[in-house]
């Protein structure tokens, strides 16, 4: 281990501990965009695939999707206004600004839950068919995501309380703020690729 | 669920497991408190985060594998060697030949390879630990939980019988019911977390912790084919999870995307997995290339020749290895043109492959070689797996593969690569390293019998099934004609000599520990690279001063200038992490959610899951910063172990 600190810069980036574990985790994320490629191209493969079951274009909301990335995206946005108030050290901006982003993730998990609820009272299931197995399996996936990025942030928040602001702290709010972006960058290919194109097709 | 059908019943054989695991276990069980050996074991094993130990809990677990997959296949030899033998039955013979490849891919070569590379990668880079120690640690639980769970299979529920592809739609949910085929694909995915965090693990490590000088392109050879091979890890393990995923969700949960119902599609999982699974070969084969070009460089007196080519070939060999997998498939009937596209994709292969063959010849030119047992590792490797690389080349040729495809000639093909490289490697790369990590060699006379009759027992037993290959013998078949005979009797013999081998080296290691000197200084073979800058036993912290490097070779130059890795005017505290028993218990429980999986018993999967959970925000309120080793301490140490 190494135990080298620097004065200046943000505080994330004072450790070489930090230093190593961002970086850890940007890669980390290189391994998450495979996958997610993957359960795109499986998606892309099993299109059309419905078998008896409704297609997508029949199910599939304009307005609920639209909500979806309305939420998800702005709560991007006060994440990075989070991790803004963290840089200028105002521990209380990050707290507020956290746990509202926080609360848009937990309305963007509500919207979604109802959707797969609903589609499957329109008699499309995971079991229904190759290409509705694709489509649970890889929004549920990002669903997934988003609930542990949730509940990982929660647990952050109680350790801001606790501790304040510090390098360890700070490194580990940052690391959470990319999770979250990551998820909304995939989310927006889960709009176009999956929700727009299966709406027009 | 009936107790029964719990435990595998009805085969002696499997009978006979039974009991030696339950005599195995009672014996560990009854020294341990017999020596009051608990404590040691939990404070200086199960809990350690030093890659040393780590590394080398891998390599014991590997070998114990090797024996696994050995007896795995000298039971299938034996089944072969005659027609209508009754050694094992068609669906025993099924499931021996999915375990035999299974573990020796995921649970023999590639932590092998690891394990060799926790000990050796941050002592060739000048670092105190892993980037993530905690992590370290918790990679290799998952490693040993998901090769437990995998090997439990074959006294409890039964094995997996569907080949180490799995291919779907046998691998599937109703061809292949119960939980076999669970236990592979539970096993796999538990222990692919633990490869995943390894890779980005040691790319941290390797980016980040090198002594201060050391640039990539000074970095030691085998540094470098571990850096690439992180980079493939890190792209194509993802690939895996996920296959393995949908079909887990396929069979438990009734999804359709690889079943013949609901317009589901077979075939996406042959490529998905070898998507992951051509990458796969390269992961075993690049540390390996690495381990050779280590002992060749050393024993051959010689810095090695063309050292960027050797870095850039593997880099090459990276790339491609990534663009090649349907030729796993050629008659899967993609058409023409996807075949050629492939065809011609796999044979390029062959030439950053050959750039290595011959910068190894041209190391050894003119050299005076010192022929240790190592170094006759590494030299009988390189004819060896250039065969393999030729055959490969002939199975890349689309047209020519439609009569190649599952005969034994690809079993001989992958078995020259995968042997005469891989193990050859690993072989090579423990008695290179025994010294530094035990403290004595290993005997070299004892070492040279175990590598002729493995190197011999090697080319006997594959070299003629070539032939029968080509005489029309398909892989994957329980009994043999009469024409088939006298190439498998070969064969079968040549199975028992590798098996002789392999014995006289654990017997060596067992030799060793008992009568080999112990070594005084940490330099065994007049080596070239940092890790023999330290001294033998390596002190749990590593370097008590990080050396500056200046160029390649570093602890050559070091010791032309007489420098140690023990300057006392420059020594400060050193900061080290604490022990922790939290990964083993975390992939306990995931183990434990795992199995519970595999019989579809959901509420207990969750119950785990939670508790993983749990464990993992346990971890996040830790702020254990570690502890530091003061100088005097670091003086005392360095002062024993280098007899001063
Ligand atoms: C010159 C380089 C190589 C070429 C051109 C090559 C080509 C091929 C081809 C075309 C196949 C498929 C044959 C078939 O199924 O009909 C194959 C199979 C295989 N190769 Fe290679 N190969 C090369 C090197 C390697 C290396 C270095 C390894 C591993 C260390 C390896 C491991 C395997 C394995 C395990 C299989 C069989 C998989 C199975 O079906 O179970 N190959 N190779
Ligand atoms: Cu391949």
């Amino acid at each position: 281990m190494s135990t080298q600190e620097w004065s200046t810069g943000p505080y994330e980036y004072r450790t070489q501990e930090g230093r190593m574990t961002i970086l850890g985790f940007w890669i980390f994320l290189g391994a998450e965009v495979v996958l997610f490629s993957t359960l795109f191209a499986t998606y892309a493969v099993l299109f059309g695939r419905t078998a008896d079951a409704p297609l997508p274009g029949d199910l599939f909301e304009p307005g609920i999707t639209l909500a979806m990335t309305f939420l998800l995206l702005t709560s991007s946005f006060t994440c990075g206004l989070a991790i803004h108030n963290m840089r200028a050290g105002s521990l209380k901006g990050l707290i507020t600004w956290l746990i509202i982003t926080l609360a848009l993730g937990l309305g963007f998990l509500g919207f979604e839950i109802y959707e797969f609820v609903h589609y499957a009272h329109e008699g499309a299931t995971l079991q229904s068919s190759a290409f509705w197995s694709a489509f649970f399996v890889l929004a549920g996936t990002h669903g997934v995501h988003v609930t542990l990025g949730i509940g990982w942030a929660v647990l952050l928040l109680i350790q801001l309380v606790q501790r304040g602001l510090n390098p360890v702290t700070s490194r580990k709010v940052f690391v959470v703020s990319l999770y979250w972006h990551f998820l909304d960058v995939i989310w927006i290919f889960i709009f176009t690729s999956v929700y727009l194109i299966g709406m027009v097709v | 669920m009936k107790l029964d059908e719990f435990f595998v019943t009805g085969e002696p054989l499997i009978y006979g497991g039974m009991v030696s695991i339950v005599l195995v276990t009672s014996a560990a069980i009854f020294l341990l408190t017999y020596l009051k050996r608990w404590g040691w074991l939990w404070q200086e094993w199960l809990t350690t985060v030093d890659h040393k130990k780590i590394g080398i809990m891998y390599i014991l677990s590997a070998l114990a594998m090797l024996f696994r997959g050995g007896v795995d296949a000298l039971m299938m030899r034996i089944q072969l060697t005659f027609p209508n033998m009754n050694f094992l039955g068609a669906q025993h013979y099924d499931e021996i030949f999915t375990t035999h490849g299974t573990v020796m891919i995921i649970f023999m070569a590639m932590p092998f390879l690891i394990g060799l590379m926790n000990i050796v990668v941050p002592l060739q880079i000048g670092a105190r630990d892993f980037a993530f120690p905690f992590l370290n640690a918790l990679s290799f639980w998952s490693f040993f939980f998901g090769a437990m769970l995998f090997n439990v299979s074959f006294v409890i529920g039964g094995s997996p019988d569907a080949g180490w592809t799995s291919y779907t739609p046998l691998a599937g949910a109703a061809l292949s019911p119960g939980p076999g085929q669970n236990f592979y694909l539970l096993g796999l995915q538990l222990a692919g977390i633990g490869t995943l965090a390894t890779g980005i693990n040691l790319m941290v490590t390797i980016l980040k912790m090198r002594a201060p000088g050391m640039k990539l392109f000074q970095m030691p050879i085998f540094t470098w084919s571990t850096l690439v091979t992180t980079f493939i890890i890190i792209f194509a393990f993802p690939i895996l999870t996920v296959a393995l995923a949908l079909m887990t969700i396929d069979r438990i949960f009734g999804a359709q995307f690889f079943t013949l119902t609901g317009e589901g599609m077979p075939m996406m999982w042959a490529n998905l997995f070898w998507m992951w699974g051509h990458p796969e070969v390269y992961i075993v084969i690049l540390p390996a290339f690495g381990i050779f070009s280590e002992i060749i460089a050393t024993f051959a007196r010689k810095q090695l020749f063309g050292y960027k080519a050797m870095v850039w070939s593997m880099i090459l060999i990276a790339g491609l290895s990534f663009l090649v997998w349907v030729h796993h498939f050629f008659t899967m009937g993609a058409g023409a043109l996807v075949n050629s596209v492939f065809s011609v994709s796999t044979m390029l292969i062959a030439v950053p492959t050959g750039v290595k063959i011959f910068n190894w010849l041209a190391t050894l030119y003119k050299s005076r070689i010192q022929i240790t047992t190592a170094m006759l590792w590494a030299l009988a490797f390189i004819p060896s797996f250039v065969m393999g690389g030729v055959t490969g080349v002939m199975l890349g040729m689309a047209a020519a593969d439609y009569q190649f495809h599952n005969s034994y000639f690809l079993i001989a093909h992958f078995h020259y690569v995968l042997i005469a490289g891989t193990v050859f490697a690993c072989f090579a790369g423990l008695v290179y390293w025994y010294p530094k990590m035990f403290g004595h060699k290993m005997n070299e006379r004892i070492g040279k019998h175990s590598f002729w009759w493995f190197l011999i027992g090697f080319h006997v037993c594959f070299f003629p099934q070539h032939f029968v290959g080509l005489d029309g013998m398909p892989r994957r078949i329980f009994t043999i004609i009469p024409e088939w005979m006298p190439l498998n009797v070969i064969s079968t013999v040549g199975a028992f000599g590798m098996g002789v081998g392999f014995v006289i080296f654990v017997y060596n290691i067992y030799y060793s520990w008992k009568n080999s000197p112990r070594e005084t200084n940490g330099d065994a073979w007049d080596g070239r690279t940092l890790e023999w800058a330290t001294p033998t036993p390596v002190p749990f912290y590593n370097f008590a001063t990080v050396p500056k490097v200046s160029g390649l070779d570093a602890f050559l130059s070091m010791k032309k200038k007489g420098e140690t890795t023990f300057d006392e005017t420059k020594l400060e505290a050193i900061h080290m992490p604490s022990n922790t028993g939290r990964p083993f218990i975390m992939m306990g429980i995931l183990f434990f959610a795992s199995f519970a999986l595999v019989f579809e018993w959901i509420g207990l999967a969750a119950v785990g899951l939670i508790g993983t959970l749990i464990m993992m925000g346990i971890r996040s309120f830790d702020y254990d910063e570690g502890y530091y080793v003061e100088v005097d301490e670091i003086k005392k140490i360095e002062r024993t172990v280098r007899g001063l």
